[in-house]
């Protein structure tokens, strides 16, 4: 009786059985890389602004310490967002007419809050403390990259778990003197390693065990 | 099937009610007491036959009350799973940052909550200007730190979307400038008749500021008059004080200094002024620990079994009738009236000596209180005891009356009648309260208060009352408003706000200044202005603010005073009024919705009663053999399963039916109504839950009264119970107690039975826990079973309210519970309470068994539980001993009311559906705690972490802190002999252990 | 096709009825599959799988939409009927294996007959079965999380907890399942692709069969994978049960923690697993006229085996009171008790008399070759089965240590519902699976004729 199928489909067949076991295997890599992707994570995609404020300009040009408006940073877990006022404090004087803070007086006018969009959001369940990091030697710059070269502010890290256990893991490859802390451009004075090993006796950073425990970001 | 069981036989159940139990052996149920045969098939038996049977789901009785969220996976999804990119979200930052406000740091602020008019100072947790939690204020003698379950709950009502939003006038939406005018012109009418129109009734006032107030209004209108009606206010303790002295006295006590305490049908420990203060005094004296090997003793006298009864050295149930006879007695024997020396009711002569010999020996150091609910003569008697035992000044103090015109409340209401039935009333305000709802039956409020021509209720809901008036006045909540009102001891308390009012709310102060002559006034220029003309000397500015600041004025105690007892205080004891084989009913308000004010408040409908742990419901509470005779017993005290039976109430020619509780330790032959049940205008929560015993209440009998008439009837009745089974085999070796004299014998003895293996027997190396050791104790010789904790727990831990049809089904999610057992005979065991929050076990069944590792060991010993990575196999509950984990079966939580999203703590995760939650020792303060104290470069200090359960204790009774440190208070309670871990022989090493609970019985009545 | 007479005893050392020939044991097996007509009844019972997997969907819907709360799960019983119905599915399952794998190793040639459908339920029961552990998750759509695969969190599944041990244990078993039985299919899918008319089923059996040419290659290869298979799907027949038993002996739950639940277990799902085949056979041979391949002898041998088993599961049982009295432990003591006396009395009662009392009347060979009172006990078997699973999760749950967190649970429609779905689903595929394929081992029934023999005597 005549063949149904051509002859080439043995070869076929063959290809796909063994073919299947890469398939399965990109897949996996694929998912993988989206999950940890910037379209997934956000991560140094600029993010439109109200006003189009330029950490450039002003942490960067004006050499503005980072706390003059992110008060919260040395004694809350919220580095805070400074007030409408905060922005005034200087442009009532200058630039008081530029069309483009028309927003930032519009708000102090009406007493409306700015709506900026947040750049650096990490899932409602965990639970960062911008003090203690900060007063116990982490760099904004670690977390949040150069800051000072930002025209338009993205956010830096993926703010992933396995990004967040690095250090937690790790912490002496990051940590930097508190005077550092908010220097952009930080270079250690020698090895960091070492360094990081000094001030983690220095600072009392807790154990391994104790920084990777669930409860130290997840409540 | 067992249903068509024998009738129970009485003369069996009898026979074993009266507690012929042997040693420390707890029984099962009914059964096992009357050992009949039939009773013999049932022993082992908690539940009904044919358990794999069919129960309706909840579609089936899906309702407003059910709290149910029907909710897709996708928005599950964005939930709690970390694997989703984040929805952009925006931040609004201050325009102007007030500077004392830190964003992501809580404050705190003194304020006063008030219940029946009396103060507890309270500090509020405010994150950004949300108040969020209630604390108690420890500068305040009224709270000492502590704060009660409705303290704790009022934050929900404040932010209850069903509060009264809008003034409105017949139904329809106005604004509060019409009311202003409207009123205006009826008051130009009334300066005329010098305002013999106006009539205002409020509840109990005690604050300062308003009764200048009102002095001010009674210059202006001569004839108006004011009433005040409390349901649930100490009319017979008024009522007593005037018969022993001639003139109403406040009353307080101070029981640091008592060694012997006879409470007559008093609930002092947890309810009435000042009980978070007693509370606190009367448990210290009960600690023996670190040395201290005496111990106060306390005989209770009451009807149903309380918290105090509870922790009674002796109790003795009896008819509240029968406690005026007791009273009589104990009276006699201490020779301060000539009553009867004996009765044929045994029990009471039976203990009188003992007592009478025990209160004299503690002359000076002994108190015998009056219970609120008692008829003025047992207070009267009360009084003479004390001045007999030379108690007053030393645990007795006498203050003039807290309230503004201390009038008798029944006699004013009536007056009221007499008025508004002439039509003599143009103008009645109604400040607060619910008259219509919860005054006496027979004055038929409801009807009566329509004949006033111009009604206006000023009301946080629009409730029973609002329904009748024309105006309709939305109250700001206390935390919306400034006040001030006194303490028990008369301490001024200041009430200050934490948030401007949600709605268009104005408070009862702001209300009466508009029948002044500055009518527009703010509450805060009102309290102030008066406070500045009440002070004495310069910086008025530095005295108010810190009086604002520790939220009381500091000495403003009333000053005591020794009122002569007059000499026909105390006539002879008037005819006891005959049972005449028909039934006592006694009256109460209810232990979590007290007079019916907080039935729309989910918390506290959810909270379990202490002792009963019925939620959501009031029932016809009576004894086991009293249900009996009336052959609505149930087979088994458990009533999650099926329904309970219910009887028809016939009492002064007015029925009502009712579901029947039996409670083991109540009186034969009375029956309990808790009041505050059958609102039918309460708001979604509470209208419609349980029945009405206000239908029942008389001006004649507020409290009790002989002459109900209780018949089986029809139907049958859910009760949602979170605790089944109050039965404990003492072979499990779950609650250890014993007396004080077996305790200083061999202190060994108490907890003998409960060791845990030795800690080497095990293959694995010990684990050291390096750093801190978090860890609780809990002192059952303290816990009165109050139930505060488990209200603070659920506001500190956004714990979701499921409903009555969920709890119905064993899905409450309070994290923490107070379990409760009976030891001993039905109509008088000892009733033991034991707090049960999550053991942290060491070795926990739960972590290894979690297969995507959503609860793990944290290096501080917690058990740390991940609600963003469980996926929900609920094999972490099964497999925990203790049953202390909770599951969010439905979307329980309420993700989309506003007001609502208000309260939630920023600090705790809101647990969405499918996700297993626990008791993780707040947690959240831990590490605040910590994060303090490492930015400071110190250790966290002993007492700095105070869990939520903790801080409200009114006893002390739980202990939290760092075992590793052996100075540390819990690292003592845990050295104490007493301690113990719940079902330590399971070798998971609960880091939550229990300090064994003592009685200090009198020799002489024990034998 | 075999007419009446032909359908006699077999021979005493024959297992299949004398008269057929090479040519119609294919005859009889393929038209089944091949007729153009389809009979009523399987019409009939195809619909009602088929309305019962609507069913199932339904529930699985509003599951999904509402929560596991519709089911009537509380505290303290977790567990209900989602993990009682997967025990006793996966249960089910092992005959399959069983009478395909070591019957093979053990030359056991009258499996021949029976091994192709106890294959395919098998395959269907485990597919009924892992609806389960993934419909019982609080958060199903996050069933990922428990395997092991690189993530951007950095946390792997607990490797402690057997229900990871389930996963691996489960898909493995799945996996070689499907194997061997598609292995063993092939020959058969051949001999259908060459005798069916339609293009279209031409064309799929051509698909399904790889080639299959018969050469004296492709046999030798097949003698190979199939006695492989056979070889990994063995240790699976034992080691699949014992981890699911571990479940529960991992627990503390009194009840649950003993050490002799994995044999237990494994008895108990074989016990099942037979009545299932049972259950199935003995309805489809003789609607089907199969009397001459699926002959009594079978069922003689399948109804000795559930006697065995159910012994072994008596004895557990036994054993089980025995250690809880033994013990002197309160708690274990209370179990039993509870068990006995509790709200579950009912159903513990029933399936002892269902798994004890009902299979000790298989010592008579008049019952056991007598079909219908076979197919009886069977049931009654699956019943009992069922309710031992239930009893052993749920009444061990209902009252544990605490009595201030005991309750009962007590089942919602939905509940039920899920349950007879996953019996809609199982029949849907078996109906679907008969219609389609060779539901008997065409060429290893051949093996079985005397022709077969004769030749290798010859050859020899």
């Amino acid at each position: 009786m005549s063949q149904i199928f051509h002859h080439s489909t043995n070869t076929f067949a063959r290809i796909t059985i063994f073919g299947a076991i890469f398939v399965i295997a990109f897949l996996t890599w694929a998912f993988d890389e989206l999950n940890r992707s910037a379209y997934e994570t956000r991560a140094t995609v600029p993010r439109e602004q109200p006003v189009p404020f330029s950490h450039a300009h002003h942490a960067g040009g004006m050499g503005i310490d980072c706390r003059y408006c992110h008060t919260g940073v040395e004694t809350s877990s919220f580095a805070n967002i400074p007030p409408t006022k905060t922005c005034m404090n200087c442009h009532s004087q200058i630039w008081s007419t530029s069309p483009t803070l028309e927003p930032v007086r519009a708000s102090f006018r009406t007493g409306d809050s700015i709506l900026w969009t947040r750049v650096n959001d990490l899932p409602d369940f965990v639970y960062f403390n911008h003090s203690i990091h900060v007063n116990k030697g982490v760099g904004c710059e670690i977390c949040h990259g150069r800051v000072d070269k930002m025209p338009l502010t993205w956010q830096e890290a993926s703010l992933q778990m396995d990004w967040c256990l690095e250090c937690h893991r790790h912490p002496e490859r990051v940590l930097r003197p508190r005077e550092f802390v908010t220097t952009m451009g930080y270079t250690p004075a020698g090895d960091q390693e070492e360094i990081g090993r000094r001030l983690m006796n220095e600072y009392h950073i807790r154990s391994t065990r104790e920084l990777t425990s669930c409860s130290t970001c997840h409540r | 099937m067992p249903s068509e069981r024998k009738k129970l036989d009485l003369a069996a159940v009898r026979a074993l009610l009266n507690g012929k139990t042997n040693g420390r052996d707890y029984w099962r149920n009914l059964e096992d007491l009357a050992s009949t045969p039939e009773f013999e098939e049932l022993m082992e038996r908690e539940f009904p036959r044919q358990a794999i049977g069919w129960s309706e789901d909840e579609d089936s009785v899906e309702g407003r009350r059910n709290f149910l969220k029907m909710m897709g996976a996708s928005l599950a999804l964005a939930g709690l799973t970390a694997c989703t990119r984040q929805p952009t979200e925006h931040i609004a930052p201050y325009v102007r940052q007030p500077e004392e406000l830190v964003p992501g740091r809580p404050l705190f602020y003194a304020t006063a909550t008030t219940l029946n008019g009396v103060a507890t100072g309270v500090l509020a947790e405010s994150h950004e200007g949300r108040p969020t939690k209630i604390e108690g204020n420890p500068e305040h003698p009224g709270s000492l730190g502590a704060a009660d379950a409705f303290m704790q709950a009022s934050v929900l009502t404040m932010y209850d979307p069903d509060r009264s939003k809008t003034l409105s006038y017949n139904g329809e939406i106005r604004g509060w400038g019409d009311f202003f005018s409207t009123l205006g012109e009826i008051l130009a009418v009334q300066r005329t008749k010098s305002g013999a129109g106006i009539r205002i009734l409020t509840e109990t006032i005690t604050s300062p500021t308003m009764a200048n107030q009102i002095a001010a209004i009674q210059k202006l209108y001569p004839a108006a008059k004011f009433h005040q009606w409390e349901p649930a206010g100490t009319h017979s303790a008024r009522a007593g004080a005037t018969q022993a002295f001639g003139q109403p006295v406040n009353t307080y006590y101070d029981l640091s200094k008592a060694n012997v305490i006879v409470a007559l049908d008093s609930d002092f420990l947890a309810s009435g002024h000042g009980s978070l203060r007693y509370a606190r005094q009367f448990s210290a004296r009960r600690r023996v620990q670190g040395g201290q090997t005496s111990m106060n003793r306390l005989y209770a006298v009451e009807p149903l079994p309380s918290s105090t009864g509870a922790r009674a050295d002796h109790r003795l149930p009896l008819r509240a009738n029968d406690i005026e006879e007791f009273a009589w007695a104990l009276a006699t024997n201490l020779k301060v009236a000539n009553g009867p020396t004996k009765g044929e009711n045994w029990d009471i002569y039976k203990w009188i000596p003992g007592i009478g010999k025990d209160l004299q020996q503690n002359a000076g150091a002994s108190l015998v209180i009056a219970g609120d609910y008692q008829p003025p003569i047992v207070h009267a008697l009360a009084h003479a005891m004390n001045e007999k035992l030379g108690n007053v000044g030393k645990t007795v103090f006498y203050t003039d009356p807290l309230e503004v015109n201390a009038q008798d409340q029944l006699a004013s209401l009536q007056d009221l009648v007499k008025d508004l039935d002439a039509g003599a009333v143009d103008l009645l305000l109604i400040l607060g309260g619910n008259p219509a709802f919860n005054a006496p039956v027979e004055l038929g409020m409801g009807d009566r208060l329509q004949k006033a021509h111009m009604r206006a209720h000023l009301s946080l809901y629009d409730d029973e009352t609002s329904e009748i008036c024309q105006w309709r006045l939305p109250e700001t909540h206390y935390l919306e408003t400034w006040g001030d009102a006194r303490a028990f001891d008369g301490t001024v308390t200041l009430q200050q706000p934490l948030i401007q009012p949600l709605y268009e709310g104005r408070s009862a102060l702001q209300l009466l200044q508009m029948l002044t002559v500055d009518p527009e006034a703010s509450p805060y220029a009102i309290v102030k202005g008066y406070w500045g003309s009440q002070h004495k000397g310069a910086d008025f500015e530095n005295w108010w603010r810190k009086s604002v600041h520790d939220g009381l004025i500091a000495d403003s105690a009333l000053p005591t005073k020794t009122p002569a007892l007059h000499g026909g205080a105390i006539s002879s004891p008037s005819e006891k009024p005959k049972m005449a084989g028909k039934l006592e009913v006694i009256f109460r308000p209810d232990p979590s919705i007290y007079d019916g004010r907080f039935a729309n408040n989910g918390w506290l409908q959810e909270l379990p009663k202490p002792v009963t742990k019925i939620t959501w419901d009031n029932a016809a509470i009576m004894s086991p053999a009293t249900a009996h005779q009336l052959g609505v017993l149930k087979e088994t005290l458990n009533a999650g399963d099926e329904g309970v039976p219910m009887v028809e109430l016939n009492y002064r020619g007015r029925t009502i039916k009712a579901p029947v509780w039996a409670q083991p330790g109540q009186v034969d032959g009375c029956v309990v109504l808790h009041l505050g049940y059958g609102r039918t205008r309460a708001g979604r929560t509470g209208t419609g839950m349980g029945f009405n015993p206000y239908g029942f209440r008389t001006a004649n009998a507020l409290w009790h009264d002989v002459g109900l008439i209780a018949k089986q009837t029809s139907g049958s009745y859910e009760i949602a119970t979170t605790q089944n089974d109050h039965v404990l085999d003492t072979r499990r070796q779950i609650i250890q107690s014993g007396t004080l004299a077996e305790y200083l014998k061999d202190p060994e003895s108490i907890r003998a039975g409960a060791e845990g293996p030795p800690r080497g027997l095990t293959m694995y190396p010990e684990w050291k826990y390096e750093g801190y050791a978090w860890g609780m104790a809990i002192d059952l010789n303290a816990c009165t079973g109050c139930s505060a904790c488990i209200a603070a727990c659920q506001a500190e831990n956004n714990i979701a309210v499921v409903g009555k049809d969920q709890v119905r089904r064993g899905r409450a999610m309070h994290w923490l519970r107070v379990d409760s057992y009976y030891h001993g005979g039905v109509n008088n065991p000892e009733i033991h309470n034991q707090p049960v929050p999550c053991m942290q076990c060491e070795n926990a069944p739960c972590e290894l068994v979690c297969p995507v590792q959503a609860t793990n060991h944290s290096a501080e010993g917690l058990n740390d539980m991940v609600y963003n990575r469980c996926v929900g196999t609920r094999y972490c509950s099964n497999n925990c001993p203790y049953k202390v984990r909770r599951f969010n079966f439905y979307l329980f939580s309420d993700y989309e009311t506003p007001s609502l999203k208000l309260l939630h703590n920023p600090d705790v995760t809101v647990r969405s559906r499918g996700v297993m939650e626990k008791c993780t020792y707040c947690v959240q303060r831990i590490n605040h705690a910590k994060i303090e104290a490492e930015k400071e470069g110190r250790t966290v200090r002993e007492g700095e972490i105070q869990t939520a359960c903790q801080a409200t204790c009114p006893t002390e009774a739980i202990v939290f802190g760092d075992t590793n440190d052996p100075n540390s208070r819990v690292s003592k309670m845990k050295a104490e002999k007493l301690n113990y871990g719940l079902l330590a022989d399971l070798n998971t090493r609960p880091r939550t252990t229990y300090l064994a609970s003592l009685r200090n019985p009198n020799p002489e009545l024990e034998a | 096709m075999p007419d009446e007479t032909q359908i006699a005893e077999p021979r005493p050392n024959e297992i299949i009825a004398p008269g057929y020939t090479f040519g119609t044991v294919t005859d009889q097996i393929a038209s089944v599959v091949l007729t153009g007509k389809t009979p009523g009844f399987w019409l009939a019972a195809f619909t009602i799988g088929f309305a019962l997997l609507m069913l199932f969907l339904l529930s699985v819907a509003v599951l999904l939409a509402k929560g596991v709360g519709v089911w009537g799960i509380r505290t303290p019983v977790m567990w209900g009927f989602a993990i009682t119905n997967f025990v006793w599915w996966i249960g089910i399952g092992h005959a399959g294996t069983l009478i395909s794998a070591i019957l093979l190793l053990l030359n056991q040639r009258w499996r021949n007959s029976i091994n192709r459908f106890a294959e395919a339920m098998t395959l269907f029961a485990v597919a009924c079965a892992g609806m389960f552990p993934l419909l019982h998750l609080g958060r199903p759509w996050l069933f990922y999380w428990l395997f092991p695969y690189p993530n951007t969190m950095n946390v792997q599944p607990q490797f402690r907890s057997p229900l990871v041990w389930d996963v691996f244990a489960v898909s493995t078993y799945a996996t070689v399942s499907l194997l061997f039985w598609y292995v063993g299919l092939m020959p058969d899918l051949a001999t259908l692709r060459d005798r069916t008319q339609s293009r279209f089923a031409r064309f799929a059996y051509g698909i399904l069969a790889m080639g299959w040419r018969g050469s004296a290659r492709h046999w030798s290869v097949y003698e190979t994978a199939s006695l492989l298979l056979a070889g990994l799907a063995t240790p699976l027949v034992l080691s699949v049960h014992t981890v699911v038993s571990f479940d529960f002996t991992i627990a503390i739950v009194p009840g649950w923690h003993s050490t002799f639940f994995p044999p237990y277990f494994v008895a108990g799902a074989i016990y099942s697993g037979f009545a299932m085949v049972l259950a199935l056979a003995i309805p489809l041979r003789s609607v089907y006229g199969l009397q001459g391949l699926i002959t009594d002898k079978h069922l003689d041998n399948c109804g000795k085996v559930m006697l065995a088993t159910g012994l072994i599961v008596a004895y557990a049982y036994i054993l089980e009171t025995f250690t809880a009295w033994y013990s002197g432990n309160v708690f274990e003591e209370a179990a039993i008790w509870h068990r006995m006396t509790g709200p579950y009395a009912v159903a513990y009662w029933a399936l002892l008399t269902c798994n004890i009392v009902a299979p000790q009347f298989l010592w008579i060979r008049k019952v056991r070759n007598t079909p219908v009172l076979l197919f009886i006990a069977s049931i009654v078997v699956l019943i009992g089965m069922w309710l031992e699973r239930f009893v052993i999760i749920v009444s061990s749950l209902a009252q544990d240590f605490l009595p201030s967190s005991w309750g009962i649970f007590q089942a919602t429609r939905w509940d039920w519902a899920t349950y007879v779905g996953t019996i809609g689903l199982f029949l849907f595929l078996f109906f679907a699976f008969i219609r389609l394929l060779p539901m008997i081992s065409i060429f290893e029934v051949r093996t079985l004729l005397p022709q077969a023999k004769v030749e290798e005597e010859v050859r020899s």
